[in-house]
This record gives C-alpha cells, sequence and structure tokens, in this order.
C-alpha cells in the first residue's frame, strides 16, 4: 500500500506535478483502444495516482479503471489495454520501467547508472538521449555490448523503452512500419558500434574474439526479437483502436449497396450501436412544454393545500407520440442490400417506435412483421429473400396489393417508408395509390438508395411518386440513414 | 469528527475490514471507489444488476462512518421541489394573515403608495428567507454539520433535465437557490449515486463521478456474504447453494439471480431444516431464485444435473 506518496496525496492540487509522462502515455494508449477520456478525467486519474501510489498494480488498476472507463464495455477495454501495456513489465519484472517509483529509480541507478533521477523518469530519459542520440558514443556502445553479453534484461528493456521514447513509437501507425521502428530503436540504443565490434572481431579471427563475437550475436539476436515484439505490442497498443475508428467512420459513409461481405458483421454492429442509441433517447415517453398555456384545473388542483391561491403553476402539456411505422421495402436486386440494413435499424428502435409493420415486395408484396419478430434479424432477411426477393420489381402490383390488404390499418398517425429505386420496369406506376397513401398518414417518407442524377433516368419513376411525399431523399448510407430516422423520431414533418 | 472519517477511510484495508463488520462483503474494487472518493471528493455512481447491493453499500458506508444517511429515490417527474426545496407556501400564507394588522399598522403611517411600496420593499425578503424554505433531500444533506452520506438511488430512472441539475451539486457541492442564493455544503457529504441501466447516463454526468461497476459475485465472495448475512447456515448447505447459484447464472435465463436472492433462499433452505440440496425441494423454493414462470421452467430441466453437480462441488458424491 502507498506510503510516501500517500502523503501528496492529501492535498493534491497545488502540489501535484504536472502529468506524468508514463501516466499520459498510458491514457493515450486507452484512448486510441476507445475508451474515451476528457483531459478532465486524467487530470482526475492523475490526482488519484498520486492519492494510491505506484506499488500497488490491482489498486492502481481499479482506481484509474474507476475514473477512466465508464461503461461496463469500457472497462473491459480498458482492462485488457492496462494488461497489454503492462506486458512489456514482464520482461523487466524487477524496475517496472512504465511506472517509476522512486525506490526503482534507486534500483536503476544500480544496475543500469544512466537514471537521471527524475521521479517521472523523463528527466533520466532526455539526459540519456544526448549521449546515445549521436549512436557512437564510446560508453554507450561498451554498455550496450556488456549488457547483451550478460544478457541484462532490466538493463536492456530500459534502454529500449527510451529509445522508443525518443524515435517517437507511439506515433506507430501501421503494421508494416514494424521492421522500421524496430531498426530505429536499436540503432537509437547504440547497436551500429556493437556491429562494427563484431566485424572488427571477426577480422581479428582467433578463439578469444571469436566467442566474442558469436555471444554478441546471439545478443544482437536476442535484442532484435524483443524490440520487434516490443513493437508489435505498441503497435496494438497505440494503432489497433486508431484504425478502427477511422475504418467505422469510413464504413458510415461508403454506399451500402457495394458493402463487401465481410465488411457485413462490422456493419451490423454499427447499425446496431447507433439504432440503440437513438432508442434510449427517444424510446421513453416523451412530453413537451407549453410555456405560457396554464393548464387551470391542474394548477388549481396542485394549490389546494392553500386554498388554491396559485403558488405554483402548472403548464399545459403535449405528449409526443412514439412514431407508429409501416415501411414497404423493396428487396429485389439492388435495393436488397439497403432495405436488410433499414429493418435492422427499425427492428433495433423498436423501443422507440410504438408499432412497426414490414411488408417486402418485388413483383408482389407480402407482411413480413411476422418472421421479423420471431427470427434474428440476419435469418429473418435471408428467409424473406427466399420468399419474395430477386424477382423484377413491380411497384404498380406491389401498391395495389398494399391499397387491397392494408389501407386500412394506415391512419393519420402512421409514418410510411417506402424504400426502393422506384424502377418498375415499364409497368404501371400506379401513382394514384401513392397519392391516397399521401393524404391518408402522417408522412410519407420515400428513400432512394441511387443518386439523385440518376432519378428519372430509365425506367424510374421516382419524379413520378415524387410529388407525393414529405420527404424524398436519397439514402445508401448509414449516415443517412441515421439523419432520417432521428428526423423522424423527433417528431418534425 | 472529521478527523475520524479519515482515519476510517484512511486505507484500502480499513475500510474493506470496517465495511465487514457492518455486514457488507466488499470486493477490492469497491473499498478502492470508497477510499477514492473520500481523497478526491466526487460521488460514486453505482451500476450493476438489481440485488447486487449497491443500495446496501451506501448504507453500510453510512453505518460505518457513522453519519446519517439521506435517501433520494428517483422517479420520472422528480424535480427540485421534490429534491431540493420547497417554500412552506402555507406558513407563509398563514403569517401574513397573522401579520396584517401589523402590517396596517406600519402601512397607516405612509401618506402615498410610493412611500408604503419603499417601506414594503424593505420586508420584501421576510417571507423568502430560511424559516419559510422546507429543505428536501439535497438541500438536508447539504446542511448536516457533521457530514452525511447522500444515496441518490435509481438515478436513471430521473429525467435528463435533472440529472442535469445534479451536476451542480455533484462537483461543487452547492446549489443555487434563486431567492437565497447560493447554499454550500458544510461538510461536503459522501455521495452515491445508483443505477439499473435502464438508459444511457450522460457523460457530464458521469465525468464527475467515479464509476463503479457491481457485478454477480464470483463463488468465493458470494459464500463470504451468506456466511455474514445468514448466521446459522450449515457450512455444506452453504457450499452446495453456492454452486447451485453460480451454475445458474450460466444458464440463459431473463432475470439472472442476485445476491439478494441467494441470500432469501438461504434463508428459506435454514428455516425448511435443510443440510443438503434434495431436487425436490430445489424445486419446490426455485421460485425464490427464480422470478419468471419460463426461467422456472428453463431450470426445471437441468434441475437434477445441477444439484448433483452441487452436491459434488461441496464434495459430496451420491
Amino acid at each position: 500500500m502507498p506510503t510516501d506518496m500517500q502523503v501528496h496525496g492529501i492535498a493534491p492540487v497545488q502540489t501535484g506535478p504536472t502529468i506524468s509522462e508514463p501516466l499520459r502515455r498510458f491514457l493515450t494508449a486507452a484512448r486510441s483502444a476507445g475508451v474515451r477520456i476528457s483531459s478532465a478525467e486524467s487530470i482526475d486519474a492523475m490526482r488519484a495516482v498520486e492519492v494510491v501510489g505506484f506499488s500497488d498494480r490491482t489498486v492502481l488498476r481499479d482506481s484509474l479503471s474507476l475514473l477512466v472507463a465508464k461503461s461496463v464495455e469500457e472497462k473491459q477495454i480498458f482492462e485488457d489495454c492496462f494488461e497489454l501495456y503492462f506486458q512489456r513489465n514482464d520482461f523487466t519484472k524487477p524496475n517496472e520501467p512504465g511506472w517509476r517509483t522512486p525506490q526503482a529509480d534507486d534500483e536503476d541507478d544500480e544496475d543500469g547508472g544512466n537514471q537521471g533521477g527524475g521521479p517521472g523518469g523523463t528527466g533520466g530519459a532526455q539526459g540519456m538521449g544526448g549521449g546515445q542520440g549521436m549512436g557512437g558514443g564510446k560508453a554507450a556502445a561498451d554498455r550496450l555490448a556488456q549488457m547483451l553479453l550478460a544478457d541484462d534484461r532490466a538493463g536492456l528493456a530500459q534502454a529500449m523503452e527510451q529509445a522508443a521514447e525518443q524515435i517517437g513509437l507511439n506515433k506507430i501507425s501501421f503494421f508494416t512500419q514494424t521492421n522500421l521502428y524496430t531498426r530505429r530503436i536499436m540503432e537509437r540504443m547504440g547497436i551500429r558500434p556493437v556491429e562494427r565490434e563484431i566485424e572488427a572481431l571477426r577480422r581479428a579471427n582467433n578463439d578469444a574474439s571469436n566467442s566474442r563475437a558469436d555471444a554478441l550475436e546471439t545478443g544482437r539476436e536476442r535484442l532484435r526479437d524483443r524490440v520487434r515484439d516490443f513493437v508489435e505490442r505498441n503497435l496494438l497498443l497505440f494503432a489497433k483502436g486508431e484504425n478502427e475508428k477511422f475504418r467505422e467512420e469510413l464504413l458510415k459513409s461508403s454506399k451500402l449497396t457495394n458493402m463487401e461481405r465481410r465488411d457485413m458483421d462490422r456493419m451490423r454492429v454499427i447499425v446496431r450501436a447507433i439504432a440503440k442509441k437513438l432508442a434510449e433517447k427517444y424510446g421513453r415517453n416523451r412530453k413537451k412544454k407549453n410555456r405560457g398555456q396554464l393548464d387551470t384545473r391542474k394548477t388549481i388542483r396542485r394549490n389546494m393545500a392553500w386554498e388554491s391561491i396559485p403558488f405554483i403553476t402548472v403548464w399545459k402539456q403535449k405528449k409526443i407520440d412514439k412514431p407508429k411505422v409501416m415501411v414497404l421495402c423493396d428487396v429485389s436486386g439492388s435495393v436488397a442490400a439497403m432495405a436488410q440494413f433499414l429493418l435492422l435499424f427499425l427492428y433495433t428502435l423498436n423501443e422507440a417506435l410504438s408499432n412497426i409493420r414490414s411488408f417486402a415486395f418485388a413483383g408482389n408484396l407480402i407482411e413480413v412483421s411476422e418472421i421479423l419478430e420471431r427470427k434474428p434479424i440476419e435469418e429473418a432477411i435471408s428467409e424473406i429473400m427466399m420468399t419474395v426477393g430477386f424477382g423484377s420489381s413491380n411497384y404498380g402490383n406491389a401498391l395495389l396489393d398494399f391499397e387491397e390488404g392494408y389501407f386500412s390499418a394506415v391512419d393519420s398517425k402512421t409514418t410510411v417508408i417506402i424504400l426502393g429505386d422506384a424502377r418498375g420496369n415499364y409497368n404501371d406506376p400506379r401513382t394514384d395509390i401513392v397519392q391516397r397513401l399521401s393524404e391518408r398518414a402522417k408522412r410519407l417518407i420515400w428513400l432512394n438508395p441511387e443518386y439523385r442524377s440518376s432519378w428519372g433516368t430509365g425506367d424510374s419513376d421516382m419524379f413520378r411518386y415524387g410529388p407525393y411525399c414529405h420527404i424524398l431523399t436519397v439514402c445508401n448510407t448509414i449516415r443517412h440513414l441515421e439523419n432520417i430516422v432521428t428526423d423522424m423520431l423527433k417528431g418534425s414533418r | 469528527m472529521t478527523g475520524n472519517v479519515d482515519v476510517l477511510l484512511g486505507s484500502i484495508d480499513a475500510i474493506e475490514n470496517g465495511l465487514g463488520q457492518f455486514g457488507y462483503i466488499a470486493n477490492r474494487q469497491i473499498s478502492t471507489a470508497v477510499y477514492l472518493s473520500h481523497h478526491l471528493q466526487k460521488p460514486i455512481l453505482v451500476e450493476g444488476p438489481a440485488g447486487v447491493g449497491k443500495t446496501e453499500l451506501a448504507k453500510s458506508v453510512a453505518a460505518y462512518v457513522g453519519m446519517p444517511l439521506i435517501r433520494m429515490q428517483c422517479y420520472e417527474g422528480l424535480d427540485e421541489s421534490k429534491a431540493l426545496y420547497e417554500w412552506k407556501y402555507g406558513k407563509q400564507l398563514l403569517y401574513t394573515q397573522i401579520l396584517k394588522d401589523k402590517l396596517g399598522q406600519l402601512f397607516g403611517l405612509t401618506e402615498t403608495i410610493e412611500a408604503a411600496l419603499e417601506k414594503l420593499h424593505g420586508f420584501s425578503d421576510v417571507f423568502f428567507s430560511h424559516h419559510f424554505l422546507e429543505p428536501r433531500p439535497l438541500l438536508r444533506a447539504l446542511q448536516q454539520e457533521k457530514g452525511a452520506v447522500l444515496l441518490i438511488d435509481e438515478i436513471d430512472k430521473s429525467d435528463q433535465e435533472f440529472e442535469a441539475f445534479l451536476l451542480e451539486i455533484l462537483s461543487d457541492y452547492q446549489v443555487t437557490i434563486p431567492e437565497i442564493g447560493v447554499v454550500e455544503a458544510i461538510t461536503p457529504p459522501i455521495v452515491f449515486l445508483t443505477s439499473n441501466s435502464m438508459r444511457d447516463l450522460g457523460d457530464a454526468l458521469k465525468r464527475r463521478c467515479l464509476h463503479l461497476h457491481i457485478g454477480f459475485p464470483d463463488a468465493k465472495l458470494e459464500a463470504r456474504i451468506i456466511d455474514t448475512r445468514v448466521p446459522g447456515i450449515d457450512e455444506k448447505l452453504r457450499k452446495q447453494l453456492v454452486s447451485f447459484v453460480q451454475q445458474l447464472r450460466a444458464l440463459e435465463l431473463k432475470k439472472l439471480p442476485s445476491v439478494s436472492e441467494t441470500i432469501d433462499w438461504a434463508r428459506v433452505l435454514v428455516l425448511l431444516h435443510a443440510n443438503m440440496l434434495q431436487s425436490d425441494m430445489v424445486r419446490d423454493t426455485l421460485n425464490v431464485l427464480l422470478k419468471f414462470e419460463s426461467d422456472i421452467e428453463a431450470a426445471g430441466k437441468q434441475l437434477d444435473s445441477m444439484t448433483h453437480k452441487a452436491r459434488q462441488e461441496a464434495g459430496f458424491a451420491d
């Protein structure tokens, strides 16, 4: 348990140094792994570290986890990241170079003799930088050679950490950079003079020099393996999260219709996450206060206790209805991919909607609500495709099916969403049905996965349907989908 | 008094032991959270499934440090007049009635309305002072001289606006009352917020708190909890019971049994004078552990094998 560190902890702010380098680096790693950490939280983390100290790993982990990771998922990521980050200490158990306590510093002085002695460790590291940066300092080279021969894990690890810091290893972002960074770190540590020495020893070619050269070479190989290992771990720490975030952003705005199969699963995860967030926000009964309109009845009731003298005023409220949705999806050909995500989105959103019925059509239209409710979405979609999909679409026919079968279910509270490219293969578009639908429903939203420039070309009837739609928009990325659904939930027309 | 609290919350071990004395078996994480909360002066936001002892933690801490527990239950529609303060309208009304004559006398001497108003301005604050203030839980917690443990229970049930309203009290331990001004805490209370994750809380709120997640305990911890909570229980039975509940949690159920349910079940079994788990008895008392018919049905199918395994794990072969 903390001893001397704790004394500082009582009055943390004024005595506390600026955020220490190792902690800052760890937080960077945690951030890139996907834990959201605000700057206020990193300051808190620093204060916490001052209170609990560095000595007990578990306490340290728990404390940081309390301050920095604010959900169960984040806690999991955080703990993995913590383990990964401190794995390097297995290589160098006694020193714990990531977190240098004053005691550890003393030990370093004994075996490495190269520590500056600053509690954060950074001062020492920079001091070193001058000497080793040249890569040719005689003393530095000798020391490296010595450490290689003695297989001084602790000393090597420390030199490696410093070198890594100096060359900026935490900027590594691609797997292909591993070799480059490995070599750079080794050069920083002064491997070149050692290599020159090996060459010289080989030239001398006697028993003593050969055996020393062999030993040095073994040491060098061992070091290379360790440095590579270290670099790879750092890649995982600093780059994985960033890469994933970047990829996710890219996926959100890439066209769903030509999504690659391998991205599908990830896409589903993203869609679920967005929909869940929206559902949380809009899932509860919402009321809008009408300030300025007094609810007389409620005001009198509320103030009964004091003879109805209106101390407390109650204003009229309007309940915001959850949307009642009917969705008609074209599942023919190219629209199918989009339909899948729209349905996934809406069904994940379920609790924010008061009622949802879905229909799929190509040549004919059928209701698919029951399949979607019964089965997980992926299975349901493939079953729907089996039943209706992949035929050539006939909008007129499908609309007629809808009017005959389900028109009575549409009322003034219903939002009708039609997803389709409006390409009806030159059949009668039956715009009259769309007109009646539009008059009957609260609003009619038409989502078209095609770009606006191709509307109306060839067999597209988009402009014939257009005038009857309250909202008519291009929708072929997750971002489009998110915007449209958010608007719908907000209750704006 | 504060010195005492500093001693009581002086180290993580002290907290762990201390809470144990009051019947709360805390794991390392929980005691670390309490320790940090005291030293960083930050509220603790406790999340986790129902019945793992979130509320109990606040109660035990209050008992341990010897401070009063002030509890505020959140619900939809909770607003500041119920959480923070309310004017005592009735009292104000009564006082104006009583003082009517007095006021008449005062104003009798003035000749113009302006002069009367001028005079009235001098008294205007009388009716909006501390005398007419009805403190609700939050304000009460700030007014405790020797500190208090403030428990804001099920914060996820309240509205988002209320969450925003809490920010001031959580970060600065003060509240603003328009008519009076800023009321600061005499002694900052130890604040616990609990949430069942009904909805995601705002980032602003989370940022101001230590985030503690209490999950289901592992077998060892659960056994200790049962030991403290159900003192009379036979050791063999306890082992079997814990093993059984742990197995139950591995099943896919609507609602997994929580610690509180385990405790209830242990009490039931003690009442029934059981010293061994028997399939029949388990079947009869399963409704203590599981709260959905479909769950009971699902668990019922594997009941025999689970009971058997529980007995084996506790060291009894049939």
